[in-house]
C-alpha cells in the first residue's frame, strides 16, 4: 500500500499539518496590526465604532490564536517525530531561529492575554492601546524566525562538511542565508494583506445580510484600504523572490515556469498544460521570464536542461503558482476598484455583485497563501536541505506514521469545524448593533 | 560547568516549571469535572475559571520551550526519541490540541457543557500519563537498535511495573500540587467552602503521592542500578525533598498558611525533581546516548545560552506583569474586577 512507506507518510502527514496550521499563523501574524490600526484610528478620531472593531476582532482572534497555538505545538514537535534524521542534523545549524521563536511566542501570549482583559482598567485608551504593541511584534519576530528555518532550507549556509561531519558552524550566517530576506518579506506581506481581506470579507458578507450599519461600511473600506497596500508589497517583493530564486535556486524557477531550455530573452508562460516538453494552450508573455529573472529583457535564465532528472521537482507547481499569481493580482484589482470606487462615489462598489466578489476575497486570499507553500515545499523536491539531504533520507523510519495520518485528520477536522462554529456563536449571540446600544445605555446612565 | 551542563540545566528548569505549572491546570480541569458531576460545581468553578483565563496560553509554552531546547542542544535526541517516540507523543499532542482549543473554545464562546468538562478533566489525567512515558523509556530497556534505527519495544513497555508506577505518580502528583494550588488560591480569594474542598482534596492525593514516589525508586533498584546507585548519593536531596512534604502536609493539617505550604511543596518537588535529573546524568537514553556524544557545536550552544538569557530579561518582567495583574491582584482574585474582554 502507497502509506506503507514511511517517507511518503511523513510527507502527506508533514503537509497537513502545515495546510492547517498556516491558515491560523497567518491570521495570528496579521490580525494584531489590524487591530492595531483599528484602535488606533478610533482614538484618533474619536469614533467607538472602530474601537468596538478592534475589541470584536480581538475576540474572534483568541479563538484562531488557540488553534495556531496547538496546531503550532504539533508541527513542533512533528519535525522531530516525522524528520528525525533531518532535525539531527539541521538542529546543529538552524537550531537557534526555532529557540527564538519560542520566545517571540511567549512574549506575544502574555500580552495578549493581558490586553484580552484590560479593556476596562484603563482611563486612557492609548495605555490600553501600547498593550498590544508587544503581541504585533512578537506575532511578526515569531513568523521571521520560523521563516528563517524554512529559507535554510531552500539555501543552507553558515557551516561546512568535512568527512560527513558539520564544522564551522556560524548560527547567525545560517539564519541571515540568500533566502531570507524575500521569504520573511513575502510571508509577512501576505499574512498582513491575507488577514485583511479575510476580515473585510466578514464584513461584506455582514453588509450583504441586511445590516446596514455605518460599522461595517468602516470596517470594510479600512480593511480594503489596507488588503490594497498589501496585496500591491506582495507583489513586488514576489518579483524579488523571482530574483533570488534565479541566482540560487534556477530549478525550481525553471520547473515552476516550465522552461526547459536555458536561453536568453526568455518568455514568461502563464496558464496552460503540459505535453510531454510541450506546453499547450498556454500564454506566452515575451521577455517576461527574463525580467523576472534579472530585470533584463534579454537576460539568460537557466533552464532544466542543466539538471540531472532525479533533481528536478514536480512540474505541477505551475499551476500552483498560475493559482497564486493570479489570485494576488486579482485581489490588487478588486480592492483599487473598490477604494476608487468608494472615493468617486461610484455605485457598483456598493452593489450585491461586488460585495459578493469580496466576500470570495477572503476565502480566495488562503487559497493562494496555501498555493505559494505548496508550491514552494514541492519546487525544492526532492531535497528536505537543498543540495545536501533528500527528503528520504530525513524522515522516520518508524512504521506507524500512516496511523497518525488518521488520528491528526480527525483532530485537524473536529478544530476546523470547532472554530467555525464557535466564531459564529460569539457574534451572532452579540451582534454589533446589540453591543453598540449597551454602550450607549450605560454612557448615559452615567450622565444622570 | 561544561557548556553540556548549562544547557541540560537550563532545560530542566524550564521542564519543571511546565510540571508545576501544568499540574495547576491539569488538575483543576479534573477536580472541575469531578465537582460538576458530584454536584458540587458551584463551589470551584469560579475560583478555577478566574484561575486559568489569564494564563491557558502560557503553559503550554514552557512544554514546547523544553522540546525545542533539547533538540537545539542535544540534535541526536531529535533521531532516539523522534522515531521511537511518534506514537506516544502524537497522542499527547492530540490530547493537548484538544484540551486547549476547546478551553478556549469553551471560555470565549459558550460557557457550561458538561461534555466539555468531561473531557477537560480527562485529558488532564491522560496528558500526564502520556508525557511520563517519556521518562520511563530513558531509563533504557525499552528501546533496542534495528539496522541501525531503534525501535520502541512496545509489549515491554506495557509490561513493564516501572511504567505503570511512573504512570500512576504523574497522576497522583499532578492532584496534590493542583489542590495545594488552588486551596491557597481559593483561600485567597476568601471562599471558605473552596478552600475547604480543596483541601481535603489535597490531603487525600499527598500519600499516593509520596508512596509511590517511593516506588518507583525502589523499581530502580533491580531495573537501572546504575541510575538507582546515584539516586543513593544524591540521598540528602530525596530526604530535603521528604521533609518538605512533610511541611506541607502538616500546615494543611492545622490549616495555616496555605501561601507557605504552597512554596515547601515547590521545593519538594524542586529536590525531588533535580534530583532525578542529577542521577540521571550523564545519560539521556539508557544506555545509547549521553549528554557528551549528542552536544551540539560550541558556536550554536553559546549562540543558544546568549538568546536564552536576552529572552529571559524580556519574559521575566513580563510575567511579573501577567501576575501581578491577575494572580495576585486581591480585586482580581475576589472577583471584584468586572474584566469583560
Amino acid at each position: 500500500m502507497l502509506f506503507d512507506d514511511p517517507v511518503f507518510s511523513s510527507r502527506i502527514l508533514t503537509l497537513l499539518t502545515l495546510s492547517f496550521h498556516i491558515i491560523y499563523a497567518t491570521i495570528g501574524v496579521g490580525v494584531p496590526l489590524m487591530i492595531m490600526i483599528a484602535q488606533w484610528v478610533g482614538i484618533k478620531k474619536n469614533d467607538e465604532h472602530y474601537i468596538l472593531l478592534a475589541r470584536r476582532w480581538a475576540r474572534g482572534f483568541v479563538i484562531t490564536v488557540a488553534v495556531g497555538v496547538v496546531t503550532g505545538t504539533a508541527i513542533g514537535l512533528q519535525l522531530s517525530l516525522l524528520w528525525p534524521n533531518f532535525m539531527e542534523v539541521a538542529g546543529n545549524v538552524i537550531a537557534l531561529p526555532l529557540f527564538l521563536e519560542v520566545f517571540a511566542f511567549f512574549f506575544e501570549a502574555i500580552f495578549l492575554g493581558i490586553y484580552l482583559y484590560t479593556w476596562d482598567r484603563f482611563e486612557d485608551q492609548r495605555k490600553h492601546l501600547m498593550l498590544l504593541i508587544p503581541v504585533a511584534i512578537g506575532a511578526a519576530l515569531s513568523a521571521l524566525f520560523i521563516t528563517t528555518v524554512n529559507a535554510f532550507m531552500n539555501s543552507p549556509q553558515g557551516f561546512e562538511v568535512i568527512g560527513g561531519e558539520l564544522v564551522n558552524v556560524n548560527p547567525l550566517l545560517a539564519m541571515f542565508n540568500p533566502a531570507t530576506p524575500t521569504k520573511v518579506a513575502h510571508v509577512v506581506a501576505t499574512a498582513f494583506m491575507t488577514s485583511a481581506f479575510v476580515l473585510a470579507s466578514i464584513a461584506a458578507f455582514k453588509l450583504l445580510r441586511g445590516s446596514n450599519h455605518e460599522y461595517h461600511k468602516k470596517a470594510l473600506f479600512l480593511t480594503m484600504k489596507i488588503g490594497l497596500i498589501f496585496s500591491i508589497a506582495s507583489a513586488v517583493i514576489g518579483d524579488f523572490s523571482g530574483k533570488y530564486l534565479a541566482e540560487y535556486q534556477p530549478e525550481k524557477l525553471a520547473a515552476v515556469e516550465w522552461h526547459f531550455e536555458t536561453e536568453e530573452k526568455a518568455p514568461l508562460v502563464l496558464y496552460g498544460i503540459l505535453d510531454g516538453e510541450e506546453t499547450k494552450y498556454a500564454i506566452k508573455i515575451p521577455f517576461a521570464l527574463s525580467i523576472l529573472a534579472h530585470g533584463d529583457p534579454t537576460a539568460e535564465v537557466i533552464g532544466l536542461d542543466q539538471y540531472p532528472e532525479e533533481e528536478i521537482p514536480p512540474l505541477f507547481i505551475h499551476y500552483l503558482f498560475d493559482l497564486m499569481v493570479t489570485i494576488g493580482v486579482w485581489m490588487i484589482l478588486l480592492s483599487f476598484v473598490f477604494w476608487v470606487g468608494i472615493k468617486r462615489k461610484w455605485s457598483i462598489v456598493n452593489s450585491k455583485g461586488f460585495r459578493w466578489l469580496i466576500v470570495l476575497g477572503g476565502p480566495l486570499s488562503i487559497l493562494a497563501i496555501e498555493a505559494g507553500w505548496w508550491m514552494t515545499e514541492i519546487g525544492r523536491q526532492p531535497w528536505i536541505l537543498r543540495g545536501l539531504m533528500t527528503t528520504a533520507e530525513g524522515a522516520t523510519t518508524s512504521n506507524h506514521v500512516d496511523l497518525m495520518i488518521i488520528l491528526f485528520a480527525g483532530l485537524y477536522l473536529v478544530l476546523g469545524i470547532g472554530t467555525v462554529v464557535i466564531l459564529r456563536r460569539i457574534f451572532k449571540d452579540n451582534p454589533v448593533e446589540k453591543e453598540l446600544d449597551e454602550q450607549n445605555s450605560e454612557e448615559g446612565g452615567d450622565q444622570t | 560547568m561544561t557548556l553540556e551542563i548549562v544547557g541540560l540545566t537550563v532545560l530542566w528548569t524550564f521542564l519543571f516549571g511546565y510540571v508545576i505549572v501544568a499540574s495547576i491546570d491539569f488538575g483543576a480541569g479534573f477536580f472541575n469535572a469531578y465537582s460538576s458531576f458530584t454536584g458540587k460545581k458551584h463551589i470551584l468553578t469560579t475560583i478555577i475559571q478566574r484561575y486559568l483565563s489569564p494564563v491557558w496560553e502560557v503553559t503550554n509554552v514552557f512544554l514546547v520551550f523544553f522540546f525545542v531546547g533539547i533538540v537545539g542542544f542535544f540534535p541526536k535526541t531529535a533521531f532516539y526519541y523522534g522515531t521511537t517516540l511518534l506514537v506516544p507523543v502524537s497522542i499527547a499532542i492530540l490530547l493537548l490540541a484538544i484540551r486547549g482549543s476547546y478551553y478556549a473554545f469553551e471560555t470565549y464562546g459558550t460557557r457550561g457543557h458538561k461534555g466539555y468538562a468531561f473531557m477537560y478533566g480527562l485529558s488532564g489525567l491522560l496528558l500526564p500519563a502520556s508525557l511520563s512515558i517519556v521518562l520511563t523509556i530513558s531509563e533504557g530497556g525499552f528501546v533496542f537498535m534495528a539496522d541501525g534505527n531503534p525501535v520502541l519495544d512496545y509489549a515491554a513497555l506495557f509490561t513493564s511495573p516501572l511504567t505503570w508506577s511512573i504512570v500512576v505518580l504523574s497522576i497522583a502528583a499532578v492532584l496534590y500540587i493542583s489542590a495545594v494550588f488552588l486551596t491557597w488560591y481559593a483561600n485567597k480569594a476568601g471562599d471558605v467552602e473552596a478552600t475547604n474542598l480543596l483541601r481535603k482534596y489535597a490531603l487525600i492525593w499527598a500519600f499516593p503521592t509520596i508512596i509511590t514516589a517511593g516506588g518507583i525508586i525502589y523499581e530502580l533498584s533491580f531495573h537501572n542500578t546504575e541510575h538507582f546507585n546515584r539516586i543513593m548519593d544524591l540521598w540528602w536531596m530525596f530526604g530535603l525533598s521528604f521533609l518538605l512534604f512533610i511541611g506541607t502536609v502538616w500546615l494543611f493539617w492545622k490549616r495555616k498558611n496555605y501561601g507557605l505550604a504552597f512554596g515547601l511543596l515547590v521545593g519538594q518537588f524542586a529536590f525531588a525533581f533535580y534530583g532525578y535529573g542529577v542521577s540521571h546524568y550523564p545519560y539521556l537514553l539508557y544506555p545509547h546516548l549521553t549528554i557528551y556524544d549528542s552536544f551540539t557545536n560550541e558556536a550554536m550552544a553559546i549562540s543558544l545560552i546568549v538568546a536564552f538569557i536576552a529572552g529571559f530579561a524580556l519574559l521575566i518582567p513580563s510575567l511579573y506583569l501577567l501576575l501581578k495583574l491577575f494572580l495576585f491582584d486581591k480585586d482580581y482574585v475576589k472577583g471584584n474586577k468586572k474584566d469583560s474582554y
